[in-house]
């Protein structure tokens, strides 16, 4: 029987945003919950973000910006993904977001926008659940 | 003395045995144990035993004198309160001018700007690199055109001005000089603060451009500068804000603080510079978190601490090379999106640990914060919040009034064994220099935040409206919100301003320094010359750059 292959995980910071507390506490939950788990550093284009995610296979990239640009950015990863023909990457997001931008950046292509206070398993819950759910279609 | 302790130590042992264990055994105590978030045991009681080992006068002293636990300044708050400094700057120079003169008619007392992230890391608002950051976190700053809008009808001469800038910290210096000087402002009088602390943006804050060694070099010519031309200015403030921002406990913070600082007074010894000829213009930077007694120890141990590595380490003579001068800011990590409105109490009781603590100057948090940037009517209620304390609570009426507590002053005395510990740790490896280039800070600062993480989600820690006590709530609306059309604002008005000023002079001027930087002489004058010209931030720092090369994370 073929054993089921890990969640691999992008977690990048786009934008020249340097606050990287959130970044670094999901990645080490995501990790200490099964997933193979890649962590880019800060000051990342959107550019070198969908590069290194379709280069390291990952299923899922988890943005973090904390600046105010993230109406900017997130949709910007999404669409080199589409471009590049790897739209079946599920994105996420977290950071200081207004309720107010969440519903345009899911029409935009953000599967689940994370807000500050955020309990860790319930991010790990959303990514597995969505994971799963686009494996099964 | 001792038979004393003797008869203290075994009443204690008596009353533990007695009366605290009766009620133990019918009401258990809420946890087994008690704990700051450095870990230092909080005791069910305090008492003279704890602070047996304290020595009054080499210990704690006077106000205004070594080793300075109990302050800085020999009067404190009778003589005048607290600077009232509130952190402002969004969107353009204009729309930050606004907002100042807004705070400055509230009677707010000095000014400080917040910078957006293309001024901090030395990209013109046209850059690549700056497309969806321009004006989002601070004001966006392209050339000494934007700097001379930001101060239009604001007196320099009268206001005092701190600036959240690093990496680029010469060149928006080299531009309020500049500013000032339209005003006929002589630099000599301008007060004011530059953070220029760039070992903790590579620890933690993330505006780092160039290599540790070159931006070393840049600090160290702004102190040199700063000695003849500015006498009055705070040519750094070392910062433990951020560290513990990104997640360090409250003795990481004083550790890490002081440990940059100590690297800072070495690098301009080193540079050739005497002690006390710089030594009083260090400032310092820390958070006010929410355990609020570790905090008002921690200001009263980092106090102590820095009296003593200036004395002893660095053998300063002037009394003011030895007091630890500080701004604090109430804790942004701990606001809440959940029941914002809660974070006015939160920000309440920091507020308070500062000023307990002795803090020379203040920003409040808005309670709106965790969303986006404060609007004007949060901000007000941030400074309000200052002004109760100050004139209402009374707590400004004596010196240090939790001095002499058994338990402030035994977290006191932890806080500095814990903190010089990690100091000499790295001491060991080399100093705070070494010690981030290996990624040592940057991790034990990474392991305290997951811990942190950890906690509130086992329930260990509790965060009222985050993972206890929750409810529905509506989203919040109305958010204050930085509009796309502000970067096509601030590109244009940078085309005019390339196409009015001379441009062989601003090639000149940055040729002069890019010869400067591959030699030893001082960067600030030559910065200013090209500042007056209207070079722009973006090329003065790429010309840099060139010379200097950037860092990369490791």
């Amino acid at each position: 029987m073929e054993r089921e292959r890990k969640i691999r995980v992008l977690v990048a910071k786009p934008g020249l945003d340097g606050h990287d507390r959130g970044a670094k506490v999901v990645a080490r939950a995501l990790k200490d919950a099964g997933m193979e788990v890649i962590y880019t550093g800060i000051r990342q284009t959107p550019e070198q973000i969908a590069k290194t995610a379709i280069q390291e296979d990952v299923d899922v990239i988890g943005l973090s910006c904390l600046s105010g640009a993230h109406n900017h950015l997130f949709p910007k990863v999404v669409e080199l993904l589409k471009e590049q023909g790897a739209d079946d990457i599920l994105v996420f997001g977290g950071g200081i977001i207004p309720h107010e931008d969440i519903p345009t950046l899911k029409d935009k292509g953000i599967v689940e926008v994370f807000q500050p206070g955020t309990d860790t398993h319930e991010i790990i819950e959303a990514i597995t659940r969505e994971v799963r759910e686009k494996k099964g279609a | 003395m001792k038979d004393d302790i003797a008869t203290l130590q075994s009443a204690k042992e008596n009353w533990e045995s007695k009366t605290v264990s009766k009620t133990l055994e019918r009401f258990p105590e809420r946890k087994p144990e008690f704990k700051t978030t450095s870990g230092i045991s909080m005791e069910r009681l305090f008492t003279p035993l704890d602070t047996a080992s304290l020595d009054y006068l080499e210990d704690l002293g006077f106000p205004g004198e070594y080793p300075y636990t109990r302050g800085v300044q020999p009067t404190m708050y009778r003589g005048r309160f607290w600077t009232m400094r509130q952190y402002a700057g969004f969107a353009t120079a204009e729309e930050t001018n606004k907002r100042y003169k807004f705070l400055l008619d509230k009677g707010q007392t000095g000014l400080s700007v917040a910078f957006d992230l293309p001024t901090q890391i030395g990209y013109d608002s046209d850059h690549p690199l700056s497309s969806g950051e321009v004006g989002k976190v601070g004001v966006a700053i392209d050339s000494l055109a934007d700097m001379e809008i930001l101060f239009d009808g604001i007196p320099l001469d009268k206001v005092s001005t701190s600036m959240t800038i690093n990496a680029t910290a010469a060149m928006l210096l080299a531009m309020y000089i500049a500013v000032a000087e339209k005003q006929g402002v002589d630099s000599k009088i301008l007060r004011g603060t530059i953070q220029n602390d760039i070992l903790k943006e590579y620890a933690a804050r993330g505006t780092y451009i160039y290599p540790p060694k070159e931006s070393m070099r840049i600090i160290t010519d702004i102190f040199a500068y700063c000695k003849d031309h500015l006498p009055k200015w705070n040519t750094i403030s070392i910062s433990g804000y951020h560290i513990r921002e990104a997640g360090s406990t409250a003795v990481q913070e004083v550790a890490f603080t002081l440990a940059d600082g100590i690297a800072y007074v070495q690098a301009a010894i080193d540079a050739g510079l005497d002690v006390d000829a710089f030594a009083s213009r260090l400032s310092f930077f820390f958070n006010a978190h929410s355990n609020f007694l570790e905090e008002i120890a921690k200001f009263r141990a980092a106090r102590r601490m820095w009296a003593r590595i200036m004395k002893e380490r660095f053998k300063a003579k002037n009394p003011k090379s030895l007091t630890l001068r500080f701004h604090t800011q109430t804790a942004g990590s701990t606001l809440t999106a959940q029941q914002p409105e809660n974070n006015i109490m939160r920000v309440t009781l920091q507020a308070l640990s500062a000023v307990l603590g002795g803090t020379q100057s203040l920003h409040t948090n808005s309670w709106d914060e965790a969303y986006a940037l404060p609007s004007e009517k949060s901000v007000t209620i941030a400074l309000r919040t200052q002004q109760v304390i100050a004139y209402e609570t009374g707590v400004a009426d004596s010196i240090d009034p939790l001095g002499g507590s058994y338990l402030i002053e035994k977290l006191t005395q932890e806080i500095e064994e814990k903190a010089s510990e990690y100091i000499a740790k790295i001491d060991d490896m080399g100093g705070a220099v070494k010690a981030i280039e290996a990624g040592y800070i940057q991790r034990e600062i990474a392991d305290s935040a997951y811990q942190f993480q950890m906690e509130v989600e086992k329930k260990e820690r509790i965060i009222v409206g985050v993972n206890q006590f929750r409810q529905e709530e509506p989203p919040l609306e109305d958010v204050l919100r930085i509009s796309g059309d502000v970067e096509n604002y601030q590109i244009e008005k940078l085309k005019k301003v390339k196409a009015q000023r001379d441009g062989a002079k601003v090639e000149q001027t940055l040729e002069r320094l890019k010869e400067t930087a591959k030699g030893t002489g001082n960067l600030v004058p030559v910065i200013l010359e090209a500042v007056k010209v209207y070079a722009t931030l973006g090329e003065i720092a790429g010309a840099l750059r060139e010379v200097f090369g950037e860092y990369r994370e490791s």
